[in-house]
């Protein structure tokens, strides 16, 4: 098949699905939200008598923002106020483009990946392309032309500056385990065994660096606790000027970012589409080609092989799912940090961890 | 040190709320999606329209007007509710019919009402209650909410 006319069509779909999931991330953050502190959450959104516990919610949410008036302030720089907003969108959704989804499928002929695009430096430029997304926050608060939006912004570049030490920092100790930075490989990698029995996921190899990754990764998403460039509550944030489906771009950004964490904590930590024990085309000692379970006790389950990839596309949606509601929890558990706290655990407790987590890895690799 | 002591308290924190999401998404599941009815709920809101809150039998709501055997109001026209109404909101008209004094008009408006009981509390006559249950009465003009107590229809 043409290759061109593949990606085009890879990107459709993911993009498809990463709006379902953003327009439902929406409805899950109300709803875990109110679950957590013994309410109901959203359920009162109707068509036709039915409302369903909410699940229209996120329409009737996007179709109120889409009618709200748009206002662009008169003392604003037009350009950069309406530019920004797409440009966070933009660069924190642009990383779904090398996310493997799932391990290569055959389609006739065709041995399709289920990934868009696959760099030898995908690792790299996920994290370069996220970490773009400050600039649309920035530019946001600075086109406003209002000192507290300007503030607001200054506060997301600083920490998010900041944290992005930390996270870089967190990922050199992968970097020595996994072999390649190609992501497909990483979770190739993943999906083999440590002694016969332990899969090498990243949380199992690098837990250090896992807790690292996950504080610096929600700090750079900008939600509570760490959401001091927004804080909604009482100092002002970088989208106070905007309206309507302007500041949609950014609460839905929001979500995007968090979706963005979950996929890359999934590919990275959690072995990616990896279930363990579940092998297609394992090589057996006597030359047949096995796909199924291969228990460390012996046991083995043949599956049929196209069942194979689709338990393992199932797996890597439950887990981005699993953390994405994790990080949800997050959210509504801790309260803001303040931000000389937030500047001391990004400065002295997370580059000195990570530091010393590389240390770590290099001489147990040294030793191993 | 103090660092790994807050670790510790923020994944106990985390153990809390997360209790609280799996224990009552659970019960969520249960009662709404499967319709089993279970004493916990999951949650500690009324859904207001479907479902109504208890009301304890003297919470005051909505006045209603006592009949005689005979169908006359009981209301023989004293004023005495009138001149006790702190938010004068009463309106009450009596005639005297075969010797006897009788209500023909009697007015409340709600929207000034506070609900403070004392109309029901001074009548001689046990004429006005409190009690008929309703809270829910509401209305986009001034005029529907003046009640005529001595309308027997459903209103």
């Amino acid at each position: 098949m043409n290759y061109t006319l593949l990606v085009l069509i890879k990107i459709i779909v993911l993009f498809a699905w990463l709006m379902i999931f953003a327009l439902y991330a929406t409805l899950a953050e109300r709803k875990v939200s109110a679950v957590i502190q013994d309410r109901h959450g959203a359920n009162r959104a109707k068509i036709l008598g039915i409302s369903s516990f909410g699940i229209f919610q996120p329409f009737a949410d996007a179709l109120k923002m889409l009618f709200k008036e748009d206002y662009i302030p008169p003392f604003t720089d037009k350009f950069m106020f309406k530019f920004a907003p797409v440009i966070t969108f933009f660069f924190s959704a642009l990383v779904i483009i090398a996310i493997p989804f799932g391990e290569p499928v055959k389609i006739g002929k065709e041995i399709i990946k289920l990934q868009v695009i696959d760099p030898d430096i995908a690792l790299l430029l996920i994290f370069a392309l996220s970490s773009m997304s400050i600039y649309g926050i920035i530019l946001g608060g600075w086109s406003s032309n209002n000192k507290y939006s300007f503030l607001g912004g200054m506060r997301a570049t600083s920490q998010i500056v900041s944290y992005e030490v930390a996270l870089i920092l967190s990922i050199i100790g992968l970097i020595m385990v996994y072999p390649s930075l190609r992501l497909s490989e990483i979770v190739n990698y993943q999906s083999t065994l440590l002694w016969g029995w332990i899969p090498k996921w990243g949380i199992l190899l690098q837990p250090l660096a896992f807790i690292i990754f996950i504080i610096a990764a929600i700090a750079e998403t900008k939600r509570a606790p760490f959401d001091l460039p927004e804080s909604e509550s009482e100092i002002i944030g970088f989208f106070l000027e905007y309206s309507g489906i302007r500041f949609g771009v950014y609460m839905l950004t929001d979500f995007v970012e968090t979706i963005m964490l979950s996929l890359i904590i999934t590919t990275l930590f959690f072995g990616g589409w990896n279930i363990p024990y579940l092998f297609s085309g394992l090589k057996l000692s006597n030359g047949t080609i096995f796909s199924g379970f291969v228990f460390p006790w012996g046991k083995q389950l043949a599956i049929s092989i196209n069942w194979v990839s689709i338990l393992q596309i199932i797996a890597f949606q439950i887990k981005t799912v699993i953390v994405f509601v994790f990080l949800l929890l997050v959210r509504w558990t801790f309260p803001r940090l303040r931000f000389d706290q937030l500047m001391e655990l990004g400065w002295k407790s997370l580059i000195p961890l990570a530091l010393f987590n590389i240390v770590v890895t290099a001489i147990i690799i040294a030793i191993v | 040190m103090k660092g790994f002591l807050y670790f510790f308290e923020t994944i106990k924190g985390l153990l809390v709320t997360g209790k609280h999401l799996i224990v009552n998404f659970f019960f969520h599941t249960i009662n709404y999606i499967f319709r089993i009815k279970t004493k916990r709920r999951g949650s500690v809101t009324t859904q207001y329209p479907e479902e109504k809150r208890e009301i304890p039998p003297r919470y005051r709501t909505k006045h209603r007007m006592m009949f005689n055997e005979e169908g006359t109001p009981r209301c023989v026209g004293c004023m005495l509710c009138v001149t006790v109404c702190p938010s004068d909101c009463i309106f009450v008209k009596a005639e005297e019919i075969e010797g006897k004094k009788i209500a023909t008009e009697f007015i409340i408006h709600v929207n000034r009402c506070a609900f403070c009981g004392y109309c029901v509390e001074v009548c001689p006559e046990d004429a006005i209650r409190m009690d008929s249950g309703k809270l829910d009465f509401v209305s986009d003009s001034q005029k529907n909410l003046s009640l005529n107590l001595l309308f027997k229809g459903k209103k």
